[in-house]
């Protein structure tokens, strides 16, 4: 008893003190992180703004002198660039109108329809999630490219063993058009929503495929929106595939055109800059739209995952 | 019992042509390219003479190569050790600081959330500019460091982009965990007579606890297989300070005028199973409650 009155009173004055500091100092905490996050994005947005001379005087923050002339290098001189944008523009928005659509039928087969093999195939599907890419680059790109065996003859005729389509967009898109994650994602979403609707259509004649594409699909949306904002993100952005099957600098996506720019205009960085953000700004304002479906994709993927 | 029949058949096929894209790319780009990886790294490939079967030697070649021993190896541990934990306790103390009753949540969230959306290749183009030996950083701290051509200072500097560019991610996970605790639990705890580091350390990180593996196993996967940065910052150097596995598997397979596909697909096997023994471990420190 005696032990606990004399303890007491100091736990009360501790949390107190605490109860005090607690909020300047998480807000201090969110401030600083707030500062980190944006700085790089706004000093890279300043210099862009400013001539190439001056790629690295001070003023730090503010586009002092203020020129445009880098945006307008971008955009005229360098006659590659604009392709590169166009490149990575088809690549994205195939990948995520097909990829969506791929994923949503095989996670609706996956959660709503009965066939053999079904629980092995999606168990095989969780465990092909964790297999790292170095290991599937090098065949893939001999899929996709020069073949797995060379001069396969069978009887006289050449077998071909591979796609032959290295150094086109197919080659990044192929390998693409649907995946696990993507799969995975759907299946969750159908199997949390339920099914009396779909029985109702079919109670009214309309076979499966009626029933996915004109009900089901349709009452998806919100979980189509979050994976094509998600694929989009991620094919937007990809690196390392892309530069292991894309050659030439015409057939360049956009982040492979802007590293290879650098390469060749090392000195010019602030055009650099500028070229960057025909990168970052669309996905940036992007997300800023849709804010609610990458949060939410991250919660729904971050925990149920598990 | 016909119709009953036809009717099973018939959803048998519509799955089947529903899953027919992913059994494509799934027995063509993930189940035949691991069969394929696993038999090259037993041979000797150049892309341009057929496979040569060596048996075990790559394996045993790139355990005694010196860009493995001496760069490959100890970087990519030291990076996972250094990274990993960074990026988890920041990203938690964030999101723990954004559960509370905050003004500009929203605005809070989106910022820290934008240099996960950006791409690996302009964040390192702008650090790379950031980092440079006249740059912005330098200016600031008023230091004379050549950061990216120092072999002390690359793999650190590399470690800071990615640590700052999947913070947001994990922090958003950390806080719908944190929003999932139930209010009640923290009121029973307060009114046991729990002080504030009690409810933390017995109430908060127990419930994270499936949040934390998450983030731990998510960030152990991206920092074995840490590409992109590396590649555009410094391509593996100075002098291999800044050589990962997952780079020297594209060095060895795409890059050198002397390919070597095979012994790149033994690294690689060696790398899977590296982030194999590491999640397990981690699962086992994680999951397991500590006896009370």
């Amino acid at each position: 008893m005696a032990v606990q009155t004399r303890t007491a009173p100091r736990v009360r004055a501790q949390v107190s003190l605490w109860d005090r500091v607690k909020m300047p100092l998480f807000y201090g905490v969110l401030a600083a992180w707030t500062v980190v996050s944006i700085f790089p994005f706004w000093v890279s947005l300043v210099y862009s703004l400013k001539p190439v001379a001056n790629a690295y005087d001070p003023p730090i923050l503010w586009p002092i002198p203020f020129t445009l002339e880098n945006y307008r290098t971008v955009l005229t001189e360098f006659e590659l660039f604009p392709r590169w944008l166009l490149n990575s523009a088809i690549i994205s928005v195939v990948l995520t109108v097909v990829r969506t659509l791929f994923c949503a039928m095989g996670g609706y087969a996956f959660a709503r329809l009965r066939f053999p093999g079904r629980r092995f195939l999606f168990i095989t599907m969780l465990f092909s999630m964790m297999v790292p890419g170095q290991v599937l680059i090098i065949p893939r790109f001999l899929v996709i490219g020069p073949g797995v065996i060379r001069n396969l003859t069978i009887g006289g005729t050449k077998i071909p063993t591979g796609f032959g389509l290295l150094d086109s967009l197919l080659a990044v898109i192929v390998p693409g058009i649907v995946d696990a994650f993507g799969l995975f994602m759907m299946t969750q979403f159908y199997r949390s929503i339920p099914k009396e609707l779909e029985e109702a259509a079919a109670i009214d004649g309309a076979g499966r495929f009626g029933t996915f594409f004109r009900i089901v699909l349709p009452m998806s949306q919100t979980a189509l929106i979050t994976l094509a904002l998600f694929t989009f993100q991620g094919t937007w952005n990809e690196f390392m595939w892309p530069l292991i099957v894309l050659r030439t600098p015409e057939n360049f996506t956009l982040p492979l055109g802007l590293q290879w720019f650098r390469g060749e205009y090392y000195t010019l960085y602030s055009i650099v800059l500028a070229g960057s953000l025909f990168n970052s700004l669309p996905i940036i304002l992007i997300f800023f739209l849709f804010q609610r479906y990458f949060i939410r994709s991250i919660a729904v993927t971050g925990l149920k995952g598990v | 019992m016909n119709m009953r029949m036809r009717r099973r058949l018939g959803e048998w096929l519509t799955a089947y042509i529903f899953l027919l894209p992913w059994l494509f790319i799934f027995l063509v780009f993930v189940l035949f390219s691991i069969g394929w990886a696993f038999y090259l790294s037993f041979t000797k490939y150049n892309l341009f003479s057929p496979p040569q079967w060596v048996g075990v030697e790559q394996y045993l070649k790139v355990i005694r190569n010196e860009d493995f021993l001496q760069h490959a190896l100890p970087n990519t541990l030291k990076y996972v050790a250094v990274v990993v934990p960074t990026q988890t306790v920041l990203s938690l103390i964030i999101a723990f600081a954004l559960d509370q009753k905050i003004r500009f949540r929203r605005f809070f969230r989106t910022a820290f959330y934008v240099p996960s959306v950006t791409s690996s290749v302009v964040i390192s183009l702008i650090f790379l500019w950031l980092f440079s030996k006249i740059g912005i950083i330098n200016q600031i701290f008023h230091l004379d460091i050549d950061w990216l051509n120092s072999p002390t200072y690359a793999l650190p500097t590399i470690m800071i982009v990615n640590i700052w560019s999947t913070i947001g991610t994990m922090m958003l996970i950390f806080l719908a965990a944190l929003q999932d605790i139930p209010e009640s639990l923290y009121e029973a705890a307060e009114i046991d007579g729990a002080n504030r580091f009690q409810i933390f350390r017995h109430i908060t990180i127990p419930a994270l606890r499936p949040a934390i593996f998450f983030v731990v196993t998510m960030g152990v996967i991206g920092c074995f297989q840490v590409f992109d940065q590396i590649y555009v910052m410094t391509s593996g150097g100075p002098l291999g300070a800044t050589t990962t596995m997952a780079y020297l598997v594209y060095k060895w397979a795409f890059q050198s005028t002397n390919i070597r596909m095979g012994r790149a697909s033994a690294v690689a096997f060696i790398l899977s199973l590296m982030i194999l023994v590491v999640v397990l471990i981690q699962r086992r420190f994680i999951e397991q409650p500590e006896e009370e």
